[in-house]
């Protein structure tokens, strides 16, 4: 449903010019959870931001459901990384998730039914009245997904949505995402830096090369469904996947002799969960 | 703790009183040429009910009021102007800072000479003196307004002026209102100001002229209080409209500059 073709994006010109994006081919197929990894500064950013048409890529196509994106395509839903600046303080939780339904032509009513029912969805029933900033940063990003999960997007776009919060509330979220893909078929295009996120989380992980980026490999993440938090991460299929994650986002080639578990280990557990990569760019 | 604050003011003013009566009463200065604070304030109870004083007050309170609300009439909407489309601020920008440090009195003979309306005079000096805080606060309120929070509504689908009536305009209120906070302040002293070197028929400083040429420095001073009070009270009560309306910012913003 989401095709995009040989992106290309460059900021700036002339000697300053940055290329972010060197040609990116990606597909996202209706349904489907696609995570994309990769090097802080290798324009995940970028591309998240042209596919939702706020910036005008310099080259290349992005298609959702074969129409062009030339502009802000007003069926997709974005949850960016910053829930506190991303929410209007200015309104209620009920209003934040209810105000992007105007543009579905809604009346008042049949908006307030549906924030509630989002609201509902990701355990704020009893929030609707309040601020966001009277609730935790956990539950201020439930609202953004609320939100977006009220616009019933044919897209939804995550922008590092759990970069903001504790390792425990992180957790809770992932498997929110899993839930709410689950109960509304929703199509989901996660960029993210983790690539623990992107293997647990993921139905394919794309990893993006550092700036200019390009696709440095693709994986298909063949876990079971239900994913849990501890057992999904101990699989062994999880382990080598995560591994191979982290070989592709670190620009690593296979290595001529197959290594050792523990060296597999070793290299997944530098490269994943907190663990900063060399800034590229 | 605001109990407390507000009864460190209350000691802090008493104190400055009782010092200036005992100055009074202690024979160093002629209380012909400066009464003592007692007097003073005897004077002030007395104003409040007298019919003549309200009709020279009334005059103030137009012209203030009056002026105010034409300079909020036409800073806001200037100020969102110039805020959204920074090519007209650039354009503009040397105009306004150019006009800003004129002292808005200075008009008087150039206006005086325009209008026949002696309220309509010194209104119109009073927007001069009270637009720019507006002005510039409508400004700088748009420019601060969270790029994320525009991209947030952008994103799903929204054109430029909902983005601005739904974004832009909410988030900035905080700014515009701390403006007209500033400008009443500003348009008091003006109004005031206005009338003690241009007349009138009516307004305090017109007032304190009359009862300065009676030798009334009492009548002066009490004036001068009820001045004091009244720029007191507007302030006070926007910033109680600020935190009530705009309780999202104060939290945000940890306090009410």
């Amino acid at each position: 449903m989401l095709d995009v073709v040989n992106l290309r994006h460059t900021y700036g010109e002339g000697p300053k010019a940055h290329q972010a994006l060197g040609g990116i081919d990606l597909k996202v197929s209706e349904g489907e959870l696609v995570c994309v990894v990769g090097p802080s500064g290798a324009g995940k950013s970028t591309l998240l931001r042209s596919i939702a048409g706020l910036i005008k890529p310099t080259e290349g196509h992005i298609r959702i459901r074969d129409t062009e994106i030339t502009d802000t395509p007003g069926d997709l839903a974005v949850v960016f990384q910053d829930y506190s600046r991303s929410l209007f303080p200015w309104m209620t939780v009920e209003e934040n998730v209810a105000l992007p339904l105007r543009r579905r032509g809604q009346d008042r009513k049949a908006r307030r039914a549906a924030a509630g029912e989002a609201l509902n969805a990701v355990g704020l029933a009893g929030a609707t009245g309040k601020y966001p900033w009277e609730l935790s940063g956990g539950m201020q990003q439930r609202v953004a997904i609320a939100r977006a999960i009220a616009y019933r997007p044919s897209l939804m776009l995550m922008d590092e949505p759990f970069g903001s919060v504790d390792a425990q509330t992180r957790e809770d979220l992932e498997d929110l995402v899993l839930q709410v893909r689950k109960d509304h078929r929703m199509t989901i295009l996660l960029i993210t830096h983790d690539i623990d996120e992107s293997v647990y989380l993921g139905d394919r992980v794309v990893v993006l090369s550092k700036a200019p980026a390009r696709v440095a490999g693709e994986l298909p993440v063949n876990l079971p469904f239900p994913r849990d938090q501890i057992a999904t991460r101990e699989l062994p299929a999880f382990v080598h996947l995560r591994a191979e994650v982290g070989r592709l986002v670190r620009g690593k080639e296979h290595p001529a002799a197959p290594a050792t578990e523990e060296e597999n280990l070793a290299d997944a557990e530098d490269t994943s969960r907190s663990g900063e990569r060399p800034a590229a760019g | 703790m605001i109990k407390a604050r507000t009864a460190r003011g209350v000691v802090g003013v008493a104190g400055l009183l009782v010092v200036a009566e005992l100055v009074g009463r202690s024979g160093l200065i002629d209380p012909k040429l400066l009464p003592r604070v007692s007097t003073v304030l005897k004077a002030a109870f007395e104003l409040i009910v007298d019919p003549e004083f309200l009709f020279y007050l009334s005059g103030t309170l137009t012209v203030w009021g009056g002026g105010l609300l034409l300079a909020v009439l036409l800073g806001t909407p200037a100020g969102l102007v110039l805020g959204s489309l920074p090519k007209a601020d650039l354009a503009v920008r040397p105009l306004i800072e150019f006009m800003r440090p004129i002292p808005s009195v200075v008009l008087l003979p150039l206006v005086t000479l325009l209008m026949a309306w002696d309220h309509g005079i010194k209104m119109t000096i009073v927007v001069y003196a009270a637009i720019w805080p507006i002005l510039i606060n409508t400004m700088y309120g748009l420019r601060d307004v969270d790029p994320v929070a525009k991209e947030t509504l952008r994103s799903f689908g929204f054109g430029r002026l909902a983005v601005l009536a739904r974004v832009s305009l909410p988030s900035a209120a905080p700014f515009v209102l701390t403006g007209v906070r500033i400008a009443a302040s500003i348009g008091l002293i003006v109004t005031v100001s206005a009338e003690l070197l241009a007349g009138g028929v009516d307004g305090i400083g017109t007032y304190m002229v009359r009862a300065q040429s009676g030798f009334r420095t009492d009548l002066v001073l009490a004036a001068t209080v009820w001045t004091g009070l009244l720029g007191l009270v507007a302030n006070a009560l926007l910033m109680r409209v600020h935190r009530w309306a705009f309780r999202w910012h104060v939290v945000k913003s940890g306090g009410l500059a």
